[in-house]
């Protein structure tokens, strides 16, 4: 049984369909890519899936839960992490303290209140800080970080809620090819850690990290399997032609 | 939703540590006006005392809705309804019952705060969805003025007229009055609760509520339940405008429907913008410089002085949308941060 099971799911705009009857699977600890040109769904999906969007129809099965109705912060205990395509990282709290807000999620309020956790998490926020070569940056504030390290950082907090599977839109956009090959090295040791669903522009990057490989194209998926069956696949080129 | 609060590659400059230079101001700025408040009224006239008394008192509503609103993003504008309603019940509690203990009258005041706040809260910002701001402040507005015009037309609690002449406190037999041991009285619970609150907003709690403030969309996806933990603050501040309620109105020896309306609300918000959102001491010091400038600007120009003071407040808060405080603090202090500091050494505060 996969661990992630999208079915049927839609999602219109009004009139615009952005999402049409995409069927999607995510074995546990598979790293699964998602590809399309732009507008075709792909944040679309991950928003529905993280609960960012509400869906209009189809469902959506976590483990062995039915997350499709479940707000977002029950869907991120249920094991959901997200980042979005657009960084979001907490701009006026320095960087230690980013990592320390995902690492505490779990805790109830009275804990937190009374900062139970401050201590012990102390050593988890410096580990997740060093793997993600941002300890250099601890006390500066996050919104003073470059572009690719507010990327980094954003993983490293998506990752912090300890996941089963983590959605990551386009981890990689507006980052330099020494920085993107960066990122692959520190995605790579995610395995075993959680499953994965990235969407990413670049196929070779995709290449280098996925198991497999789901296609979007206005909303439908074209294609879904093992990497190299979907990459090999003609619908799959034809897409890609006919929207550049 | 996050993506429409774009962070994005705009901000690529990271500016020298201004973290490193900046020295912290908020303990030194906290301790001075404590140490004043402290020796004050040996030096001071019967007026001042009791003008001194009431800047305590309604320093604890300001701090009220320095917490919804600096902290966790509420725009209320019935804090006044919270305390109101405290200042009535523990009024009834003592006219009609004979009870003037200020260990019970101060304990119900704080708990009238708390269910109000509650019963508000559970109409406007527990529901399903999250509410906006313009309906939690609509909505607010209109529970304080409705609440007002009950109160106006029903002869129990005395109408247009309120509930004159309340009796003293009394602490075991010692009666309190107006004047110096009220002073000390509100001061010290003005001190209890300012202790408590820096403890709640420097917590990790309040790590969560920096969080929500900033990027209230993201931080739903770590997995926080953030309609919970805005029930919780703001029933905190119901309690906390509760107690001011309770004294307020045992210090005038008085409690009327304009203690309840919007009015005294909008009056509490302006004291917290001027003094400076977001940090406690800002709230303290809104309501001493605006009741002291009310003061002296009314003895100046006698019809035309709301005019003046509103024409300053309007230029704080077009200038300086931290307020007073703002001018002395940098954003960074008045942030602050809540790990257990990094390698420049820096206390966690
Ligand atoms: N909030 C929204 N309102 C209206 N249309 C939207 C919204 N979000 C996305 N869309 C539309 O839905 C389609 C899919 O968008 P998106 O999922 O962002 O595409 P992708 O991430 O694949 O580039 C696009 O045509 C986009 O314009
Ligand atoms: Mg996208």
């Amino acid at each position: 049984m996969s661990l992630l099971e999208v079915r049927g799911l839609g999602k219109s705009y009004g009139a615009l369909r952005a999402l049409d009857a995409a069927d999607l699977d995510v074995a546990a600890g598979e790293f699964h890519g998602l590809i399309g040109p732009n507008g075709s769904g792909k944040s679309t999906l991950l928003k529905c899936i993280a609960g960012a969007e509400m869906p209009t129809e189809g469902s959506i099965r976590l483990g062995t839960a039915d997350v499709t109705r479940l707000p977002p912060p029950e869907r991120a205990r249920a094991g959901l992490s997200l980042k979005f395509q657009i960084t979001s990282v907490l701009p006026q709290l320095c960087v230690y303290d980013n990592v320390l807000l995902a690492l505490q999620a779990g805790d109830s309020l009275f804990d937190l209140l009374l900062s139970r956790s401050r201590r012990r998490l102390d050593e988890q926020v410096k580990a997740l800080l060093s793997r993600f070569r941002l300890d250099g940056r601890a006390q500066d504030l996050a919104g003073h970080l470059s572009h690719g390290e507010q990327q980094w950082l954003e993983i490293a907090m998506a990752l912090a809620c300890r996941p089963t599977l983590l959605l990551l839109d386009e981890p990689t956009a507006g980052m330099s090819p020494q920085e993107r090959r960066a990122t692959g090295e520190l995605l790579e040791p995610l395995r075993g850690e959680c499953a994965l669903l990235i969407v990413e522009h670049d196929l070779g990057f995709i290449g280098e990290i996925c198991d497999s490989l789901t296609v979007l194209d206005q909303g439908q998926v074209v294609a879904t399997g093992p990497l190299a069956e979907v990459q090999a696949s003609e619908r799959v080129a034809q897409a890609y032609l006919n929207h550049g | 939703m996050p993506e429409e609060l774009i962070s994005g590659p705009a901000r690529l400059a990271p500016p020298a540590r201004v973290a490193a230079r900046a020295r912290a101001l908020l303990p030194g700025i906290e301790l001075g006006l404590l140490a004043l408040a402290l020796v004050l009224p040996p030096f001071l006239e019967d007026f001042w005392v009791l003008f001194a008394t009431r800047v305590a008192i309604l320093s604890l509503l300001a701090l009220s809705f320095d917490l919804v609103w600096g902290y966790a993003g509420i725009m209320s504008f019935g804090q006044a309804l919270f305390s109101g309603m405290a200042g009535y019940c523990t009024a009834l509690l003592a006219t009609q019952l004979g009870v003037t203990s200020v260990f019970v009258l101060l304990g119900t005041g704080a708990l009238v705060g708390l269910f109000v706040a509650l019963a508000v809260a559970a109409l406007v910002i527990l529901g399903k969805r999250a509410p906006s701001l313009v309906f939690v402040s609509l909505g607010t507005l209109t529970g304080s003025y409705v609440v007002e015009r009950l109160a106006r037309g029903w002869s129990f609690v005395g109408g247009q007229n309120g509930i004159p002449s309340l009796p003293r406190l009394t602490l075991g037999r010692f009666e309190i009055a107006e004047g110096p041991m009220f002073y000390y009285l509100a001061l010290f619970v003005l001190v209890l609760v300012y202790v408590g609150l820096r403890f709640f907003t420097r917590s990790q709690l309040g790590l969560v509520l920096a969080g929500m403030r900033q990027q209230e969309g993201r931080i739903a996806f770590f997995g926080y339940r953030l309609q919970h933990l805005k029930g919780v603050t703001f029933c905190l501040a119901g309690l906390i405008a509760g107690i001011s309620g309770c004294l307020y109105a045992f210090h005038e020896g008085y409690v009327g429907p304009g203690q309840l309306g919007p009015v005294q609300s909008t009056q509490v918000v302006l004291y917290v913008l001027f003094g400076g959102v977001g940090t406690l001491v800002g709230a303290v010091l809104g309501v001493s410089l605006v009741d002291l400038f009310s003061y002296f600007l009314s003895q100046r120009f006698e019809t035309a002085w709301p005019i003046v003071l509103g024409v300053l407040l309007l230029l704080i808060v077009m200038y300086r949308p931290s307020g007073l405080i703002g001018l002395l603090v940098s954003d960074r202090e008045r942030i602050g941060s809540f790990g257990r500091g990094g390698k420049t050494g820096e206390k966690p505060r």
